[in-house]
This record gives structure tokens, sequence and C-alpha cells, in this order.
């Protein structure tokens, strides 16, 4: 592919938004309570929003969502992990919101190509960062169960988050300065919420993080599957 | 995982500042921060209000259906409490 920055930047970006997207619209009809059903909903649907600017920049949305195979995604492997009980859904919210916010806080400031959409999606960000703060407060601080349940969330999706600070091409960003924020927000709130700070490294041998480079993990491809079924077997159908 | 319901919540929603709070519904939420947040997710996504109050349902006292006669009929014959025997002018609204 003959990529420029520009194609890349929104590739990674956009893919983030769709894939985050689609993973919390699985909840539908399966979240513990009506409301939560609807807060997650709803986030998705904020994500979905921000996806089809995105991929709009590159391309036809519905080709690039729904035709290519799942070495040409470039999302971060975190997004695409599955839902798991409700504490995975919330930690990788946790994880994944802090970053998207502080990205598009620098984004919004920076008046370049992506300065719009990160102007307007960064309150939508902010409160998907608010809701899964809430949550991890309460599901850290809560039962034994819960808290249990929380860390272990924590940890298992700990490793698959170095990759959110690899530089992408396309985006002028002082990656170190986001991940010394994200630290921080990260751990101010897990300490909050009485969780420890995962122990284990970022980066390096045992963590995960090639989603940006196109390879992923098993069950993205099933996800995909999923996903990309309908437009597939009825090419251009619409209703 | 435990099977206990959470409480009940009033919500009341200010659409436009000037205009008072009215009554939007109710939803189901473990405590009032995240009641606060439900109500904005099912009650404010299209921009319809400015400020929201949640209630715990079990603080409103309400009167009964039972003593609806007694309680509202008697004002029903005093036609000199009701403001009708003058018109509105146009342009006045929310009254």
């Amino acid at each position: 592919m003959t990529a420029t920055l520009h194609t890349t930047a929104a590739l990674a970006l956009g893919d983030d938004a769709l894939v985050l997207s689609h993973r919390l619209g699985e909840w539908a009809g399966h979240a513990p309570v009506l409301e939560e059903e609807v807060a997650l909903a709803n986030i998705a649907l904020d994500l979905l929003g921000q996806a089809r600017v995105l991929l709009s920049m590159v391309g036809d949305e519905d080709e690039l969502a729904y035709l290519r195979e799942e070495r040409a995604f470039r999302n971060l492997q975190l997004v695409e992990q599955p839902n798991g009980d409700f504490a995975h859904t919330i930690a990788r919210q946790l994880y994944f919101s802090t970053y998207q916010r502080l990205l598009y806080t620098h984004l919004a400031a920076a008046d370049g190509e992506f300065a719009g959409l990160a102007a307007k999606a960064v309150k939508e960000v902010a409160y998907h960062q608010d809701h899964a703060e809430q949550w991890t407060l309460r599901l850290g601080d809560g039962t034994d169960v819960s808290h249990e349940r929380m860390q272990r969330a924590c940890r298992t999706l700990w490793r698959f988050t170095g990759e959110m600070f690899q530089p992408v091409e396309g985006l002028d960003i002082d990656w170190t300065g986001i991940k010394t924020a994200w630290l921080e927000s990260v751990g101010d709130i897990l300490r909050r919420a009485t969780l420890d700070i995962p122990e284990g490294p970022q980066a390096g041998a045992w963590t995960a993080g090639a989603g940006r480079q196109g390879l992923h993990t098993e069950s993205f491809g099933r996800m995909l599957a999923e996903m990309q079924h309908l437009h597939r077997s009825h090419p251009g159908a619409s209703w | 995982m435990t099977t206990q319901e959470w409480p009940l919540w009033e919500v009341f929603v200010r659409s436009r500042r000037g205009l008072s709070h009215t009554h939007a519904g109710s939803l189901h939420a473990p405590d009032a921060e995240l009641a606060l947040r439900n109500a904005r997710d099912l009650y404010t996504r299209r921009g319809e209000g400015v400020s929201i109050w949640v209630v715990p349902s079990a603080a409103i006292t309400a009167s009964s259906p039972d003593e609806k006669d007694p309680f509202f009929e008697p004002a029903a014959d005093k036609p000199y409490r009701h403001p009708t025997f003058y018109d509105i002018p146009e342009g006045v609204k929310h009254l």
C-alpha cells in the first residue's frame, strides 16, 4: 500500500474507534442491566461516529469497514480483546478512553488535519473516561468478588497497553508525554479504587502489540466475520 | 452474581434556562452519581436538557389515587380560583 502519512494515521485512529464500537455493541441484549446497556451502546455510537469521519478521510467507509481482510486493519490489539465479563469491558474502557482523551486533546490543540474531529470527539471521550472511572471505583472498591474480578481484568489487559504509545506515522505527538500522563491518570483511578497497578511490563517481551502493523489476536477474526458477514453476503444491501 | 435490584430514581430535566425542571421518567441505578449519568444517557442525548435532577423514588411522598376526591374535587367547583376570565396575550409562552 502506498500510504501517505495522513492515511496511516486516519486508519489507525479510525480502526480503533470502529473495532471498539463493535465490541461494545456486542453488549446489546446482554448487559447486566438495561441502563448500562444503553450507556455502553451510547459510547459505541460515539465511537462509530468518529470511525466514520476518520475512515471517510481514507476512502469509502463501507468498503473499508466491511471488505478489508484482518491483516489490513490497523487498530490496537487492546480494542479487539473480547468483552469478557463486565470488569474486563470496564478495564478496556478505562485504558483506552484515557489514551484517547489524551491523544485527542493534543490533536485538537495542534491545528492539523485531525483538529476538527478531535475537538468534537474529546468531549465524547471525556464522558467515556468518566463512565469507566465511575465503574472502576465501584467495582474495585465494591465487594470482594467485584474487587477480585476488576483486579484480574486490569492485570490481564495490562500487557496490551504499551502498544498505545508506539508512535503513529503522521501524528506529531509527544508520545512519552502521553504515556506519562496516561500512567498518572490510570494509576490515580486504580489507587482510588483500591486496586493494585499491574506490575507487568508494558513493552518488550511478554507484552502484546502489533495491531498497528496488521497483526491481530485470535478472536479478532471471528469478530470481523460477524461484523462483515452481512455486507459480504449481500453486497451493497441497504435499508 | 447477586440478584438484588438497584433502587429506582426519578429524573427531572430542565430543558432550557428559565424553565423549571420537568419530570422525564425513572430509571435504576446503584447510587446518585450513576443515576445522574444514566439519566444523561437515557433522557438528554438529543440535546433536551441543560440540567438534571435525580431523586430516589422512595423519597417521594405521593397523594393516593383513593384520596383523589377529597384532595382535588373541592377545588374544581370554585371557578373564581381559576384565572380563566381574561385572554392571554399572544407571545406569552410557558404560562
